[in-house]
């Protein structure tokens, strides 16, 4: 434990990243050891943007509560509301319609690829290259747009509900989203000439944060952390949702273990979510959007527990009922707090320096580790 | 024999590279200098190409700029020529509302024939407790609320931020029940 900042009785320094720290994309705050250059421990100290956001769905019905996962993991927010929905309809067990699932698969396609592109362009802000930033942030902007048009929101969208979506998609909807994926074509490439070819980037990244497929399992990480050490966890493949069974992807996994394996999973995680779109976009299915529920809802006494793969992994929802209108207790299943408990590990024996880089590739959002 | 294997291992780890041997030296020099070139050929790209460039002038362009229809940016309550309104105060969203946001204030009016008939006095919309989550909009039977587009909120005294959304002599709207 730390009892005072400074140095150890070892003589090793002990310095404070964050919580305030320009590299750290939010309120982390990191408390590390170092000897010399050489890191010896990082400690993550949560609670700085706690919300008690678990407590609070508690006192919330079951329409209500949805809207603040969205803030947590608010660059996936659809994907955040689409597992607290299905998990609802499986108390309540309603059969959602046709359209609606379709119009729920492209919603969480387009959330992932505008969540990678902003994990793309942070990535290289983290390394010192700050034009990907602003690339990343055209094509990304472009998917705002079209939420803003069909959700009204560009972050925190609680378009999902119990029973399918809130409105009906936007007329312009399936014209926008072909608009995008004739830009985001014409326009990747830039992706690979700009950073991922670029030496002084490769010398970074490549060998740097080693995580096994061991380690990666015992630590709980999900999503494209574990899959860049080989691990193969996609919640889409293993727990299908929604439709998720009849549409040809694959899952992109990595070998290495490396920062440089976790960005090439994102990067061609981009072109996969972009497969999914295309295969749904024209084939949106005619009928409601939304199945008949009932005024007020109430599950039934029970336990349920619905998973969905979110941008940065597994997210879960577990809910816990007594038969009222409220949940008696909900848990939520973050990815980024078990991503985040690897960076220690990987760490020690590395440089201060390629820290930032492991922290970037962990693509941490701290409102969803910290709820 | 057993260094010339180290070194050859070392090489093919992933990993910055370490030099071995002057071919692979010079080799890695030329790539890292290609790779740069590629990146600096996207910079003079934009560079000359000024109608790729998307920034908008924000404030300046405020009469252009158009949010779709959907944006939720407050909750209002239209108003139609009469100054009648179609809020039955039937607390329908201040029920869906999860944050309180909304507080409604009945009375009961006189109809003409003399029965007394419940109405809204105040329809009082916290904006600074509200998440825009259209719960309420969707939660309206008599699609008496809806949002607005409006979203520069700031103001200078945080009792501003508390509205009344019916106006002032406003009623119900005939034949909304």
């Amino acid at each position: 434990m730390v009892e005072e900042i400074g140095t150890t009785t070892d003589g090793d320094l002990i310095i404070n990243v964050g919580p305030q720290h320009p590299a750290t994309h939010g309120v982390l705050h990191l408390v590390i050891t170092l000897n010399g250059e050489t890191i010896k421990k990082v400690e993550p100290h949560l609670g700085y943007i706690h919300r008690s956001i678990e407590k609070m769905c508690e006192s919330l019905s079951y329409r209500q509560f949805i809207y603040v996962t969205s803030r947590m993991d608010y660059l996936s927010s659809h994907i955040n509301n689409h597992g607290c929905a299905l998990c609802v309809e499986k108390g309540l067990q309603i059969e959602v319609p046709a359209r609606a699932k379709v119009i729920r698969i492209l919603m969480d396609e387009l959330t992932r690829i505008a969540s990678h592109e902003l994990w793309w362009g942070a990535m290289a802000m983290d390394l010192g290259a700050f034009t990907p930033f602003f690339h990343a942030f055209r094509e990304r902007e472009t998917i705002n747009d079209i939420m803003e048009e069909t959700c009204g929101a560009r972050l925190t969208m609680n378009y999902m509900v119990p029973g399918g979506v809130m409105l009906d998609i936007h007329p312009n909807f399936r014209q926008r989203v072909h608009d995008f994926i004739r830009l985001f074509k014409s326009k990747v490439h830039e992706y690979e000439e700009m950073v991922t070819g670029n030496i002084i980037f490769q010398n970074r990244m490549k060998g740097v944060g080693l995580l096994s497929a061991e380690d990666a399992i015992s630590f709980g990480c999900t999503g494209p952390t574990a899959r860049g050490s080989g691990v193969s966890c996609d919640v889409r493949k293993y727990y299908p949702y929604d439709g998720y069974e009849q549409l040809a992807f694959d899952e992109v996994l990595e070998t290495a273990g490396d920062s440089f394996a976790r960005y090439m999973v994102r990067i061609r995680e981009l072109h996969q979510s972009i497969r999914i779109i295309e295969q749904l976009i024209d084939n949106i299915p005619e009928g409601d959007f939304q199945a008949k529920t009932k005024a007020v809802l109430k599950l039934p006494k029970g336990e349920f527990y619905q998973r969905v793969e979110t941008a940065r992994g597994e997210f879960g929802v577990y809910i816990v009922s007594e038969g009222g209108t409220t949940p008696y207790r909900i848990k939520f299943r973050s990815p980024g707090f078990s991503n985040l408990s690897a960076l220690d590990h990987m760490a020690r024996g590395s440089k201060l320096g390629d820290l930032v880089a492991m922290m970037g590739t962990l693509d941490l959002v701290i409102p969803d580790i910290d709820r | 024999m057993n260094d010339i294997h180290d070194i050859s291992s070392a090489s093919k780890a992933p990993g910055p590279r370490k030099a071995s041997g002057f071919i692979t030296y010079i080799r890695d020099v030329f790539y890292a200098v290609k790779s740069l070139l590629v990146g600096l050929r996207r910079t003079g790209y934009y560079f000359t190409h000024h109608k790729e460039i998307i920034t908008q002038q924000y404030p300046d362009n405020r009469e252009t700029l158009n949010l779709p229809e959907r944006f939720k940016g407050e909750v209002v309550m239209p108003h139609d020529e009469n100054n009648e309104h179609a809020c039955t105060g039937c607390t329908a969203c201040e029920l869906a509302c999860p944050n309180a946001t909304i507080k409604i204030v009945t009375k009961f009016d006189l109809t003409p024939e003399g029965k007394k008939k419940k109405a809204i006095d105040k329809f009082v919309y916290h904006l600074e407790l509200c998440t825009m989550c259209n719960l309420c909009v969707v939660a309206c039977p008599t699609d008496a609320i809806k949002m607005a587009q409006t979203f520069e909120h700031s103001v200078f005294d945080r009792g501003q931020l508390t509205k009344i959304l019916n106006k002032p002599g406003s009623k119900i709207r005939e034949g909304v029940e």
